[in-house]
């Protein structure tokens, strides 16, 4: 099932003004991130349960869930903050947890709650960053100055970051974690409090630093529009990888629209479509939403087969959603305990 | 279903070409870093000077001159004024505040994501350990530094090596208060909670140090937790440096490097069980 990267399909939407550019390939590297069999206990519940999955040096890579899916808790193990029950994750090849130390020098992170500290200056912050990480003097300065050169905040440096806005305060984020080199950048719901300008802005930031410096980028989010950003994407769900591609591969086997009805009574027309049509859905958020591929023609079709059951009818073009939808049977938005999921199984018609 | 299984499990997992792993961890430079930014956070926040100097300050002058010559704790020298038995007190109280808001800002560390950005870099520890405690002991050091030059207005007018033996008292006091501060700040995620050990512990520790009364006429199980207290120990320290023989004599105040010893083991027992603490593994 798996393709191989090289022939991966479309590649992810780049914003404007940006080409989109392929990944990167780094000769005698080591993949930017692996994980194998990563599995994580509490008790009886799995968090997450034997994930495997390779990110090549230079991809920019989501994990996409929703809430408890397990994607922090993979950012958390990938971080060193949190020891695996079971397999192992390498970061530019040195194992998390046998080598913590080596690992961290590899990576930088930008956590969903700030780590800046507000009361200190833009500048001061990213000296006290470089002290972390053994750097210090000339060197430490010249990389303070290129950085805030390259993230546009020379003019803030001597500003106490808490007086920056959110969008400036998590460019001072990106700042840091980059401060050291690393060679894997992880994100954890990188667009968190942000404006829909300064998430553009942030994204093709990200976009740029790759290109230049090609760089690994793990990004968790539950968002589907930052997957459909990333070149490859791992759907999570309760603590399980339940699929692994492109955006594209992935929506490839939805066709080329999704069917969503509106119902005065969704349960019962979730089971006429079933009798009478054959079809197969899920009741999310008050609507239905047929799985699988939808001919246009069917949508006249039903509107006159079953008039009184169908208030309103939508076609759209597939999203990460529905691949989820479909590959859960569950919709990401729902918190996933799945309550509010209602599923059709054909033995199960009233 | 699972395609990220197959992918990945054919190539080896440890690259040939992996780079040689940079120097481990640091240690000198990161905890500088972290007890400079201590310093700097301190002097940012005019509130927390304010509070922790002029808290004590207002303790002294209030129940000093309150108690005036009604109170006279059992031992309290003939004529010696309240204001005087109860000054080095105050200085402890000073470094207990201090050293209390060095620990709320280990909290205040983790709650606001500052911690997590130095979890995960190749920092030991013992890095976060001496930082944030060498900080905080340096910060209640100075306050107490600046409420011990008032001395003179408390009626006590220490010898140049009283002074700088009371300046010694003080660090070690500092340094264990900080220490014992961390440890239990470490793995509290509130600061409402860290409000609980300040009350329970801090306070009747500076309480039953000898600062307010003196153990003489304490009932014996008093006497006991007093003996006990290493506060007790920080005190005697410092009134044998501050207080001119006369008067140690009519406290009946103990050897103060014997006192000075107790602290100086406490400080380090503190500052081992912070290391300890600090090592062991974030819960999930």
């Amino acid at each position: 099932m798996s393709m191989p990267r090289s022939a991966s399909a479309a590649p992810p939407v780049a914003p404007a003004g940006v080409a989109p550019r392929p990944a990167p390939l780094r000769e005698g590297r080591p993949p930017g991130v692996q994980v194998e069999g990563l599995t994580l206990r509490y008790g009886d519940r799995i968090a997450l349960g034997a994930v495997s999955f390779e990110v090549g040096a230079g991809e920019l890579f989501a994990l996409l869930g929703p809430n408890g899916s397990g994607k922090s808790t993979l950012l958390r193990i990938l971080s060193t903050l949190l020891r695996p029950s079971a397999g192992r994750a390498l970061v530019d090849g040195v194992d998390v947890t046998a080598h913590p130390a080596a690992a961290r020098h590899r990576l930088g992170v930008v956590f969903q709650a700030p780590s800046v500290d507000g009361r200190l200056s833009v500048a001061e912050n990213l000296r006290f960053q470089g002290y972390l990480y053994g750097l210090s003097g000339r060197a430490l300065t010249a990389r303070i100055d290129a950085l805030l050169e390259r993230f546009a905040l020379g003019e803030r440096r001597r500003d106490r970051a808490g007086t920056l806005s959110g969008g400036l305060r998590r460019r001072v984020e990106l700042a840091k974690a980059l401060l050291h080199r690393p060679r894997v950048l992880l994100l954890d719901e990188p667009s968190t409090g942000l404006d829909l300008p300064s998430r553009q802005a942030f994204w093709q930031t990200l976009d740029e630093l790759r290109a230049e410096n090609a760089l690994t980028v793990i990004v968790a989010t539950h968002l589907m529009d930052e997957g459909e950003r990333c070149g490859r994407v791992a759907l999570l769900d309760r603590g399980q990888l339940v699929a692994l591609d492109t955006p594209g591969a992935l929506k490839q086997g939805l066709g080329d629209t999704v069917l969503t009805l509106e119902a005065p009574d969704p349960p019962r027309l979730l089971a006429l479509l079933a009798e009478r049509m054959g079809l197969q859905g899920v009741v999310q958020d008050g609507v239905v939403r047929v799985r699988g591929p939808v001919d246009p023609a069917l949508a006249a079709r039903l509107l006159q087969e079953l008039p009184a059951d169908i208030s309103a009818l939508r076609l759209g073009r597939p999203t990460l959603g529905d691949v989820f939808l479909v590959r859960t049977g569950h919709a990401m938005a729902a918190d996933s305990s799945g309550d509010r999921t209602a599923e059709s199984t054909p033995g199960e018609t009233p | 279903m699972n395609e990220g299984t197959e992918r990945g499990l054919g190539r080896p997992l440890a690259g040939e070409g992996a780079p040689p792993v940079p120097s481990g961890t640091l240690l000198l430079l990161p905890t500088w870093g972290l007890f400079a930014r201590e310093l700097l956070r301190f002097v940012r926040q005019p509130g927390r000077v304010l509070g922790s100097l002029g808290t004590p300050l207002l303790f002294w002058l209030l129940l000093g001159s309150g108690f005036g010559k009604t109170f006279q704790p059992p031992g309290l020298a003939h004529g010696m004024d309240y204001l005087t038995y109860f000054f080095p007190g105050t200085v402890l109280l000073v470094v207990l505040f201090t050293a209390i808001f060095a620990s709320i800002s280990v909290i205040q560390d983790r709650t606001e994501g500052f911690l997590q950005g130095v979890l995960v870099a190749p920092v030991p520890r013992l890095a976060i350990v001496l930082g944030k405690v060498l900080g905080g002991a340096t910060l209640g050091f100075g306050q107490g530094l600046i409420m011990l030059l008032l001395a003179p207005l408390a009626g006590l007018t220490p010898t140049l090596p009283g002074f700088l033996g009371a300046c010694g008292a003080l660090f070690l006091v500092s340094l264990s208060l900080s220490a014992l501060g961390f440890l239990f700040a470490w793995r509290m995620d509130s600061v409402q909670s860290f409000h609980a050990v300040m009350n329970l512990l801090l306070m009747p520790m500076w309480l039953l140090s000898g600062a307010f009364f003196s153990a003489a006429g304490a009932s014996w199980w008093i006497r006991a937790v007093m003996d006990a207290n290493p506060l007790s120990y920080g005190l005697t320290a410092l009134r044998g440096a501050l207080h001119p023989a006369a008067e140690r004599a009519a406290l009946g105040v103990g050897d103060p490097w014997v006192a000075a010893g107790v602290v100086a083991a406490f400080s380090v027992a503190m500052l081992l069980g912070a290391a300890w603490v600090a090592a062991r593994p974030e819960r999930g």
